[in-house]
């Protein structure tokens, strides 16, 4: 298991996108780029993996699935409180009312913001993260600064993130350790009565849905 | 085991760094270790839980000086290697030809694989929608009730875990019982499903830093029965 290449390791922070070194443009692969390729044209050619599979999964991940789905179940929430208290009774079988069902969400549960308590979702261990309500997790939720912190210094890490909570508000941290998925049902912004659920889901950030967020003022 | 992974509670690491209006992905090799990962986990040949393992294998060093997607490259090669799907040798000798320009050969018509299950264009849905049967029917008592006291083990398995280090020997309350799951200890060692009760466990911050932390912060960690002990 040797060659596994040291050089991207400043990766996470050089934004550098859809920009992929050498390989793109007939120059040699290198790093992980040469190792993905070199497992990816084995596998392909030992009938493993499907090519057309593999950018299907692309596809599917990249323009299909992402935090609009999650936006999507708390504007419904916000706006009809018999669907809210089904999604924090029973919540994978609310979300399969919108279809949003399956892989790392199969067992998801929803704890709710309010003035006396803020929850905030990690996980400390690898990257578990609710992928059909917000499509897959950023790099910061998976790097080693957030990991780390969120459970020992959560209001720190609030605080980086431009959230700053009353003294007296109760944190709740949850450790995603386990198969069950968890999304925070941020609270509704005030004044924004009479607007409607596609509006209100405008208003829905993916970071208010993981904690580290609140959801946006009405405009 | 007690690797690098596991990493609540560290100091050291900064402040977290969010990339505003951040893509899926950042370049075309993580889309491919992303898509060779999820597909090639279809083929059967291990589970969730062997695929974290096999990334926490990698060297503490190496994990924290390498991103997200080079864990999941580094698992990978390591779960094709052991299961015997490929070998060092031509996957050595693959990365030399690559480096020298050579073109990989592409077999035409490309034939599935009798060797497990090779997912097809027009499975893909079907499968992402459904997900895994983490949750086990089974008629299994729960030791605990929700508001029962629990001691969390303290145990340094060389195995797979998910009792984080920061939890290993503490006080907590049951806040509710998820059901009955995989353990995921035992599946990753390809020892059976062991299926027992999960539950979210409440611990106050206090009880996991010292008097020090705020007295209105809890800390909910989602637990198996073989984790616990009545407190």
């Amino acid at each position: 298991m040797s060659g596994h290449g040291h050089d991207h390791h400043d990766h996470d922070h050089d934004h550098d996108h859809d920009h992929d070194g050498p390989g793109e443009h007939g120059a040699p692969l290198e790093g992980p780029a040469l190792r993905v390729k070199a497992l990816e044209s084995l596998l392909v050619e030992k009938g493993l993996v499907d090519p057309t599979t593999l950018d299907q999964l692309i596809d599917r991940y990249e323009t299909k699935v992402g935090p609009r789905n999650g936006a999507r179940v708390v504007a419904r929430a916000w706006t009809d409180p018999a669907f809210k208290r089904r999604l924090l009774e029973d919540t994978s079988s609310a979300m399969a009312e919108f279809g949003y069902t399956g892989r790392q969400g199969e067992n998801m549960v929803v704890v709710e913001n309010t003035p006396q308590v803020h929850n905030i979702v990690v996980c400390t261990l690898c990257s578990c993260y609710p992928w059909p309500v917000l499509g897959l997790p950023p790099v910061w939720y998976k790097s080693a600064p957030y990991r780390s912190r969120a459970v020992i210094d959560p209001r720190g890490v609030l605080k980086e993130f431009g959230v700053e909570l009353p003294a007296d508000t109760e944190i709740r941290v949850w450790d995603s350790t386990a198969e069950l998925r968890y999304l925070v049902l941020p609270m509704r912004p005030p004044g924004t009565e009479g607007m409607s659920e596609d509006d209100l889901a405008e208003l829905v950030s993916r970071d208010s849905m993981i904690g580290t967020g609140l959801a946006a003022a009405a405009r | 085991m007690n690797g690098a992974h596991d990493l609540g509670g560290m100091h050291g690491f900064g402040p977290v760094d969010p990339e505003p209006n951040e893509p899926v992905f950042h370049s075309e090799w993580e889309r491919r270790a992303f898509a060779v990962t999820l597909s090639t986990g279809f083929l059967g040949k291990w589970n969730i839980d062997q695929s974290r393992f096999a990334r926490e294998l990698m060297p503490p060093a190496e994990y924290l000086a390498t991103s997200y997607y080079e864990h999941w490259l580094w698992g990978l090669e390591h779960l094709l290697v052991q299961q015997g799907l490929l070998t060092p040798e031509e996957i050595e000798a693959r990365v030399a030809a690559l480096r020298n320009g050579e073109t990989p050969p592409v077999p035409a018509p490309w034939t599935p694989s009798s060797a497990g299950r090779v997912v097809r264009p027009g499975d893909v849905e079907k499968l992402l929608s459904t997900g895994n049967p983490f949750r086990v029917d089974e008629d299994i008592p729960p030791r605990f009730k929700a508001g029962d006291a629990v001691l969390t083990h303290n145990t340094h398995p060389r195995g797979h875990t998910r009792l984080p280090r920061y939890a290993r020997g503490r006080r907590g309350v049951i806040d509710r019982d998820h059901g009955v799951f995989v353990f995921p200890d035992a599946h990753a060692e390809g020892l059976g499903k062991k299926p027992q009760h999960c539950y979210s466990v409440r611990f106050e911050a206090r009880e996991l830093w010292g008097p020090d932390a705020p007295a209105n912060e809890r800390i909910h960690i989602d637990l198996w029965d073989d984790y616990l002990e009545p407190a």
